[in-house]
């Protein structure tokens, strides 16, 4: 295979940042005409490999080893690093998750090969494929190139849809990698959350997200009355719950949970570069700032310079009686 | 215990950028500069280490142009004992692997028992120097700390996962680690402290004596973005917006 997906299990499934890499690698591939395969690891390697097993992967490749039954940086880049090794794959392509950021340096380091990170998308200028990269906290975008035969690449959050995967059928074989027991230092204890968020924000239709333009706490029903009124969820930036507003697992952007919902309706949120990385991707954006200037209204479908709560208790009335009618 | 804190000199929040005459990189002279967000919070990690344990010494290393002795400077004003400097000349360095390798060349014989970074710099956000450097030293590494605890021999990880979900993480010493945003709250340098930084080490190791020849990936161009989207702007006093939004969620979104 020339292309490997490395896909990351996400409390038993595919992370979605996998299967947008996925996307990603099928665009890759029908540009240069080559072959997508993908690697899974761990104790639900077997789930992840039938969960992408209908798309155009030639071969999905899983490995399951006592010492990879959860991650650990230490066993998993000696596996990718051994993998890469055995298949001599020209590009590896991942989602540039946390786990990706814990890892695939190691795997750069151990190969001598580049790891380009947080990649929004590609292109040939002349003979050499450029990669495009957002730098200086998104203000300025930087044109990343490979020299070597082999790199590493991860694709940031929404860089491709996974929409765009091709469909197709794949053969799922297993493979072996040669581990030591010494080799995995480090000991991990089970993952757990802080709060229990039963909120599933990931499968929201419709996101109703907060900022500082709320200005205080008591101010937060204005919101909740919305997203009641649209069917949607409350999520929030990340100024909002350091205040301790709103709990952590309502939180969106790059130490928060990545959402696509087909609308997210911003109230009062600048839109720094940690909290779009996180929503970029939503289908629709309708925002509502004071600021002319705000970040937010550059990705934003529907812009709207005013005060959220002056609006906002405004729309929501309208819609609550056309809904009683 | 012995700790390396790396931190990178990068362009403050408020600077301009304006990019240089062949669009390869920034016009420096013109861009106000600051110690890179994560890496003071990393900083502060080793001090309060340092503290907590009683002994030891908090090295702060860093790598650039002759500016970069500020943020060394600001290091050991706030507390760290002594500084590492590696001298760049001409354009900076941005593969992360060649810079890494500078590092562990003039690291390794240190024998530090922990390196401590931040996340990712303010610039390139390229985010992988510390784990690279871990490797390179046969360090065990992990990222994303937002707590840290030193047990015999070993210290103790809280990682931030994605979604609100975290996890410990044990890893014997030597250890590289990087460190979240908000871990505590960084320090400011005390008068005493400034005072105390003129007489402090700074060790300068010249870029022949560090630089590799081996670049692994190259940043060839920097350009502004240009915005993909359309997008509409809704004027007008409270009324007429909010008849424009209920029009957009109907006909366009059809969520209502």
């Amino acid at each position: 295979m020339d292309i490997l997906v490395v896909l990351e299990d996400n409390r038993g499934k595919v992370h979605r940042m996998s299967r947008e890499a996925i996307a990603g690698a099928h665009k890759l591939a029908a540009v240069m005409d080559l072959s997508v395969g993908a690697l899974a690891i761990g104790e639900n390697a077997d789930t992840l490999a039938k969960e992408v097993e209908k798309t155009k992967i030639k071969e999905i490749l899983v490995i399951k080893n006592d010492l990879l039954a959860s991650y650990n940086a230490d066993g998993y880049a000696e596996t990718l690093k051994q993998v890469i090794q055995q298949e001599s794959p020209r590009f590896i392509i991942v989602g540039h998750t946390y786990q990706t950021r814990d890892y695939f340096p190691r795997v750069s380091a151990k190969l001598d090969i580049p790891f380009i990170p947080d990649i929004t998308g590609f292109q040939y200028i002349g003979e050499d494929l450029v990669f495009n990269k957002p730098v200086f906290n998104a203000k300025l975008a930087a044109d990343l190139k490979g020299k070597t035969d082999q790199v590493l690449i991860s694709f940031q959050s929404a860089a491709y849809s996974e929409d765009e995967i091709e469909p197709g059928m794949s053969t799922i074989r297993e493979i072996s990698v040669d581990l030591d027991r010494s080799l995995v230092r480090s000991e991990s204890e089970q993952p757990f959350q802080e709060e229990a968020g039963e909120i599933d924000l990931e499968s929201a239709d419709i996101i109703v997200s907060v900022g500082r333009g709320i200005e205080k706490k008591e101010n937060l029903p204005i919101a909740f009355d919305l997203a009641k009124v649209l069917g949607g969820e409350i999520a929030s930036s990340r100024p909002v719950v350091d205040s301790g507003w709103l709990p952590l697992f309502r939180q969106i952007g790059s130490s928060g949970q990545s959402v696509s919902p087909k609308l997210y309706f911003s109230l009062g949120i600048s839109g720094a570069i940690q909290h779009v990385v996180g929503m970029k991707g939503s289908k629709s954006i309708i925002a509502v700032n004071k600021d002319p200037d705000a970040p937010i209204f550059e990705i934003a479908d529907y812009a709207i310079v005013g005060d959220v709560l002056e609006i906002i208790p405004k729309l929501t009335d309208v819609l609550q009686t056309e809904k009683d009618k | 215990m012995k700790i390396a804190v790396l931190i990178k000199q990068v362009p403050g929040s408020d600077s301009t950028l304006p990019l240089n005459g062949d669009g390869s990189w920034i016009d420096d002279g013109l861009v106000t500069f600051v110690m890179n967000e994560s890496d003071n919070y990393a900083l502060e990690e080793g001090l309060q280490i340092r503290e907590k344990i009683g002994d030891g010494e908090v090295v702060v290393v860093s790598m650039g142009p002759e500016r970069v002795l500020r943020v060394i400077r600001e290091g050991l004003a706030k507390g760290a004992d002594r500084g590492i400097y590696l001298e760049e000349s001409g354009q900076s360095e941005t593969d992360p692997l060649s810079i890494a390798k500078s590092f562990a060349s003039v690291l390794k014989d240190e024998s530090f028992d922990l390196i401590l970074t931040g996340l990712q710099s303010d610039d390139t956000g390229m985010g992988q120097t510390g784990v690279l450097l871990g490797e390179l030293l046969g360090m065990s590494t992990a990222t994303l700390g937002i707590e840290t605890n030193i047990v015999s021999g070993a210290i103790r990880i809280k990682r931030e996962l994605e979604s609100g979900w975290f996890q410990w993480v044990k890893l014997p010493l030597p250890a590289s680690v990087s460190i979240q945003s908000g871990i505590n709250q960084p320090r400011y340098p005390s008068l005493k402290g400034i005072m105390g930084a003129k007489k402090k080490d700074i060790k300068v190791v010249s870029g022949s004596d560090h630089r590799t020849e081996t670049k692994r990936q190259s940043l060839d161009r920097l350009f502004i973005p240009k915005a993909d989207k359309q997008t509409e702007m809704i004027e007008g006093d409270a009324d007429t917006v909010v008849a424009r939004l209920v029009e957009i969620l109907r006909s366009d979104l059809r969520v209502i």
